[in-house]
C-alpha cells in the first residue's frame, strides 16, 4: 500500500468525469431542460478537463504507458509550469470547476465524481506528488562505424631516422623499432 | 481461422447466447412499453424515453445477475473438477472467466448510461407537465392525485409546481441510490483500469469491494414504484382507447369514463440477484475455510538473485500442470492474496512455488524466510486455479517457447514430462521436445537453470539425450558477455549457464527453427506452446501457419497460446 501513487487514479477518476460531464452537459443542452446553460457550461468545463488530464503523468518508479497520442497535450501542459505541476492546484481547480455543474441534474453526477477526483488529487499533493512529464527519448541510432570517416591521412609514427638506421648497435631503442624484420624461421605466405 | 474456431467454439457460442440474451431482453421490454396499453397515459407524458429506460433497466437486472458468478474461482475449479471427463475444449470456457467479467461490466456500463440519459428526459417530462397550464391531456394526468391523494393514485411522481427534478431525485429511493450506485460504479471502474490494477493492484482490490454498496443499493433502487401503470380496474372504466380523447370530461356526468387509477411496480432486481449474491457468499466462506487449512512447509530454498523457493504440503492438495496458487502470509498482510504459478509436477509429493522480489510484499515475504534464526511464518494458501495445459502430452513432437517471466510454468511442464517418460506412462505421447528459453538475462531464473541442468544429466544417465532439446536466447547481451562467449567458444558446457547448449544472444530466427523442426518431422503433428507476449505469439502463429504442409499427412503445427 505505500507504494500507490494515488495521482494516477485521481487522473483516472477526472478523465472519466470530464466525459460524464460532457454526457450530462449535451443532454441537458438537446434536450433544452430547465436552466440549460448550465449544461453548456458543463460541456466546456468537461473539455477543459479532458484536454487537462489526458497527459498521464511520469510514475515515479518503473516505466509508464503513455495514452495515445498524449505527446501533444503533453507539451501545452507542460508550459503551464507550476500550474500544472502542482496537484493543490488542480484540486482546488477541479473544486471550482464542478460547482456550476451541481445545479443541475443532468450534470450532478459530473460534479459528484470530479469531486472525489479533487478530494483524491489533495491526498496526491498531501503526499508530496507531483506531474511530471513524459519526456520523448531521442532516438539514438548506434551508427556502425559511425566514428570512421576516413581513412587515416598520417602515416603511423614512426621511430627517429637515426634509430632506424643502426640496428647493429643492440640498444633497446634500436631493438624495438627495428629495420625490416629478418625472420628466424622461413616463413612462406600460404594464402592464396 | 478454422483451428481457432474448433478449439474455441464454446468460448464463441457463450458469448453469441450472452449478446442475444441481451438484445432480446432489451427489445422485448421496449415493445412492452412502447406498445402496451396499460402504459398508454405514462407515455402520454413520458413519451419514447420511459420504453428505454424501462429496457435497460431490464439488462442492467440481468447483468448485476451474471457479473459475480466469473469471480467465483473456487465454483468454477470445482465445475473443472467435476467435469473432468469433459473434453479440454468443453472447460476451456472457463480459464476465461475474467475477460467474460470485464465484458459484462462494460455492458452494464453501457445501460447504466442509457437508463441514466432515459431518466434525465422523464424527470423533465414530469417536471415540464407539472407545470404545464395548457390543459392537454399530460397536464391533466399531472395533476391527477391531487383530490385522490389517499387513494395513492398518482402518476407524476413531482406533486407541485415548485418542485425542481433536483429535490425529487434526492428525496426518492430511487433517486438517492441511484445517485449512490453510479458513483460506485464509477470509482470501481476507473481503479480497475489496466494501468491502476497492474501498477497499484492493492488500490483495485480494495475499491472493487465497493461493489457491495452497489449490490445493496441494486437491491432498493425499485423501492419507490415511481414507474406508474394503469391498473387492470381502471383500464375497464376508462381505457384510454376510449377515453383519451374526452380527458376534459372524464369523472363528470357527461362521460362514462373515470379518472383513471395508477399503480407502480415492486422492485424486481431483487430476484435477479439473489441467487448470485448467495453463491458469492459461499464462494468467499469457501475461501476462508480452505485457506485455514495448515499449510506445512517442508523445505525453503534461497536462489541467487533473491529468488525463493517454497517446498510445501497440505492435506488434499491435488494440482495439475500449469496451475497457480494464492498465497496469504497473515504476519506481512492480513487481507493481501498474491498469485504464484506452481513450479512442481503434479508427481512429486509436495507443490513448490518459486518467489521473486518484485514489490512491497515480496520482498517482506522473502525477507521473513531469510532469517533463520525466527520461527517460520505461517502462510495460507488458496487453489489451485487456472488453465490446464493437458495438451502439451497429447503431441508428438512438443515446441514450447518461454519468455521472461513466462518460463515458470515449463518448470511444472518439463519435470512432469520427464516423469511420465521415465515411468512410460502411455498418456505421455511426446517423443521429443523442443524447449526455447528467451530472456534478458537469467540471472533471476538461475534456479530455471538448475533445472535444466539436472534434466540434462538424467537425461544422459538414461541414454535418452535426444529427448530434450533445448535453447536459451538471451535477449540482453552487450559486447563484453559476446567477447566472453567468443574466447571461451570450444569450451564444452557454456560459461553462462554451464549448460551443454550453448546460449544463443539475441532474438530467434523463428523460420529457421521453423523449418528446421519441419525438416526433421516431415509426418508429425507439431504443437507449438507459449507463455510469453502478444507480439511472440503473433510471430509464432504467423510461421505455424507458413510452415504446416498444405497435405494433412504431412507436418502440421498447432499453435496454443494459454495464459498459464
Amino acid at each position: 500500500m505505500g507504494q500507490i501513487e494515488w495521482a494516477m487514479w485521481a487522473n483516472e477518476q477526472a478523465l472519466a468525469s470530464g466525459l460524464i460531464l460532457i454526457t450530462g452537459g449535451i443532454v441537458a443542452t438537446a434536450g433544452r431542460f430547465v436552466q440549460w446553460y448550465f449544461g453548456a457550461y458543463s460541456i466546456a468545463a468537461g473539455v477543459f478537463i479532458c484536454l487537462l488530464e489526458y497527459p498521464r503523468g511520469k510514475r515515479r518508479k518503473g516505466s509508464t504507458m503513455e495514452r495515445c497520442g498524449q505527446k501533444y497535450m503533453t507539451a501545452v501542459v507542460k508550459l503551464f509550469g507550476p500550474l500544472t505541476r502542482n496537484y493543490y492546484i488542480r484540486a482546488v481547480l477541479h473544486l471550482l470547476l464542478s460547482v456550476p455543474a451541481g445545479f443541475l441534474l443532468a450534470t450532478i453526477l459530473g460534479t459528484v465524481c470530479l469531486v472525489i477526483a479533487s478530494a483524491i488529487y489533495l491526498l496526491a499533493a498531501i503526499r508530496g506528488e507531483q506531474w511530471t512529464p513524459i519526456e520523448q527519448k531521442p532516438k539514438e541510432r548506434p551508427q556502425v562505424g559511425g566514428t570512421i570517416k576516413q581513412p587515416p591521412t598520417n602515416p603511423p609514427p614512426r621511430p627517429p631516422a637515426e634509430v632506424r638506421k643502426k640496428p647493429s648497435e643492440g640498444e633497446e631503442a634500436g631493438a624495438a623499432a627495428g629495420g625490416p624484420q629478418i625472420n628466424p624461421i622461413p616463413v612462406t605466405d600460404e594464402v592464396v | 481461422m478454422g483451428n481457432w474456431l474448433v478449439n474455441h467454439w464454446l468460448l464463441v457460442l457463450i458469448l453469441v447466447v450472452w449478446l442475444g440474451l441481451n438484445v432480446f431482453l432489451f427489445i422485448y421490454t421496449f415493445l412492452t412499453y412502447e406498445m402496451s396499453d396499460k402504459y398508454y397515459y405514462t407515455r402520454e407524458i413520458l413519451g419514447t424515453a420511459l420504453a428505454f429506460a424501462r429496457a435497460s433497466a431490464l439488462c442492467l437486472n440481468c447483468n448485476s445477475m451474471l457479473i459475480l458468478i466469473p469471480v467465483c474461482r473456487n465454483l468454477l475449479s470445482f465445475l473443472r473438477g467435476t467435469c473432468s471427463f469433459c473434453s479440454h475444449t468443453l472447460r476451456k470456457p472457463l480459464d476465461h472467466n475474467l475477460t467474460f467479467h470485464k465484458l459484462v461490466a462494460y455492458m452494464i456500463c453501457i445501460f447504466t448510461a442509457i437508463h441514466i440519459i432515459a431518466h434525465l428526459f422523464n424527470f423533465e417530462h414530469y417536471s415540464r407537465s407539472q407545470q404545464a397550464m395548457d390543459g392537454s391531456l399530460a397536464s391533466v394526468l399531472s395533476t391527477l392525485s391531487h383530490p385522490e391523494k389517499a387513494g395513492n393514485s398518482w402518476l407524476n411522481p413531482i406533486q407541485s409546481p415548485n418542485t425542481t427534478v433536483m429535490y425529487v431525485a434526492f428525496t426518492s429511493i430511487a433517486g438517492l441510490t441511484g445517485v449512490l450506485i453510479t458513483t460506485v460504479l464509477i470509482l470501481m471502474v476507473t481503479s480497475a483500469m489496466e494501468f491502476i490494477r497492474r501498477n497499484y493492484f492493492e488500490l483495485f482490490w480494495y475499491t472493487h469491494h465497493l461493489f457491495i454498496i452497489y449490490i445493496i443499493c441494486l437491491g432498493l433502487h425499485g423501492l419507490g414504484g415511481i414507474v406508474r401503470a394503469q391498473t387492470e380496474e381502471s383500464m375497464s372504466e376508462n381505457h384510454p382507447h376510449n377515453c383519451s380523447e374526452s380527458y376534459q370530461k372524464w369523472g363528470t356526468h357527461e362521460s362514462k369514463c373515470k379518472h383513471p387509477h395508477f399503480e407502480g411496480h415492486p422492485p424486481a432486481s431483487w430476484k435477479w440477484i439473489l441467487a448470485p449474491i448467495a453463491l458469492y457468499i459461499f464462494e468467499r466462506i469457501l475461501r476462508f475455510y480452505r485457506s485455514k487449512q495448515k499449510v506445512v512447509i517442508t523445505k525453503v530454498v534461497m536462489h541467487p538473485s533473491k529468488v525463493l523457493e517454497l517446498q510445501m504440503r497440505k492435506r488434499g492438495f491435488s494440482m495439475e500442470v500449469g496451475q497457480y496458487i494464492f498465497v496469504n502470509c497473515p504476519s506481512i498482510s492480513l487481507l493481501e492474496w498474491h498469485p504464484f504459478t506452481l513450479t512442481s509436477a503434479p508427481e512429486e509429493d509436495f507443490f513448490s512455488i518459486h518467489v521473486r522480489a518484485a514489490g512491497d510484499w515480496t520482498e517482506n515475504f522473502i525477507r521473513a524466510f531469510e532469517q533463520q534464526h525466527s520461527p517460520m511464518p505461517r502462510i495460507e494458501v488458496d487453489g489451485p486455479f487456472g488453465t490446464v495445459s493437458e495438451d502439451v502430452f497429447q503431441y508428438e513432437v512438443a515446441v514450447l517457447v518461454g519468455a521472461g517471466i513466462g518460463v515458470t510454468p515449463f518448470a511444472s511442464i518439463l519435470k512432469s514430462i520427464w516423469y511420465k517418460f521415465q515411468r512410460a506412462d502411455h498418456k505421455l505421447k511426446t517423443q521429443k521436445i523442443y524447449f526455447y528459453w528467451i530472456c534478458r538475462e537469467t540471472g533471476a531464473f538461475a534456479w530455471f537453470n538448475h533445472l535444466l541442468n539436472s534434466l540434462e544429466q538424467e537425461m544422459e544417465e538414461l541414454g535418452k539425450v535426444g529427448f530434450l532439446n533445448y535453447r536459451l536466447f538471451l535477449t540482453g547481451w552487450d559486447s563484453n558477455i559476446a567477447g566472453h562467449a567468443a574466447f571461451n567458444f570450444d569450451k564444452a558446457t557454456d560459461i553462462l549457464t554451464g549448460l551443454k547448449q550453448k546460449t544463443f544472444f539475441g532474438r530467434p530466427m523463428w523460420d529457421n527453427e521453423f523449418s528446421a523442426v519441419a525438416t526433421a518431422h516431415p509426418k508429425s503433428v507439431v504443437g507449438v506452446f507459449l507463455c510469453g507476449p502478444q507480439t511472440l505469439a503473433k510471430s509464432l502463429r504467423k510461421c505455424c501457419h507458413r510452415y504446416s504442409s498444405l497435405d494433412p499427412r504431412k507436418v502440421q503445427f498447432y499453435f496454443n497460446k494459454e495464459n498459464f
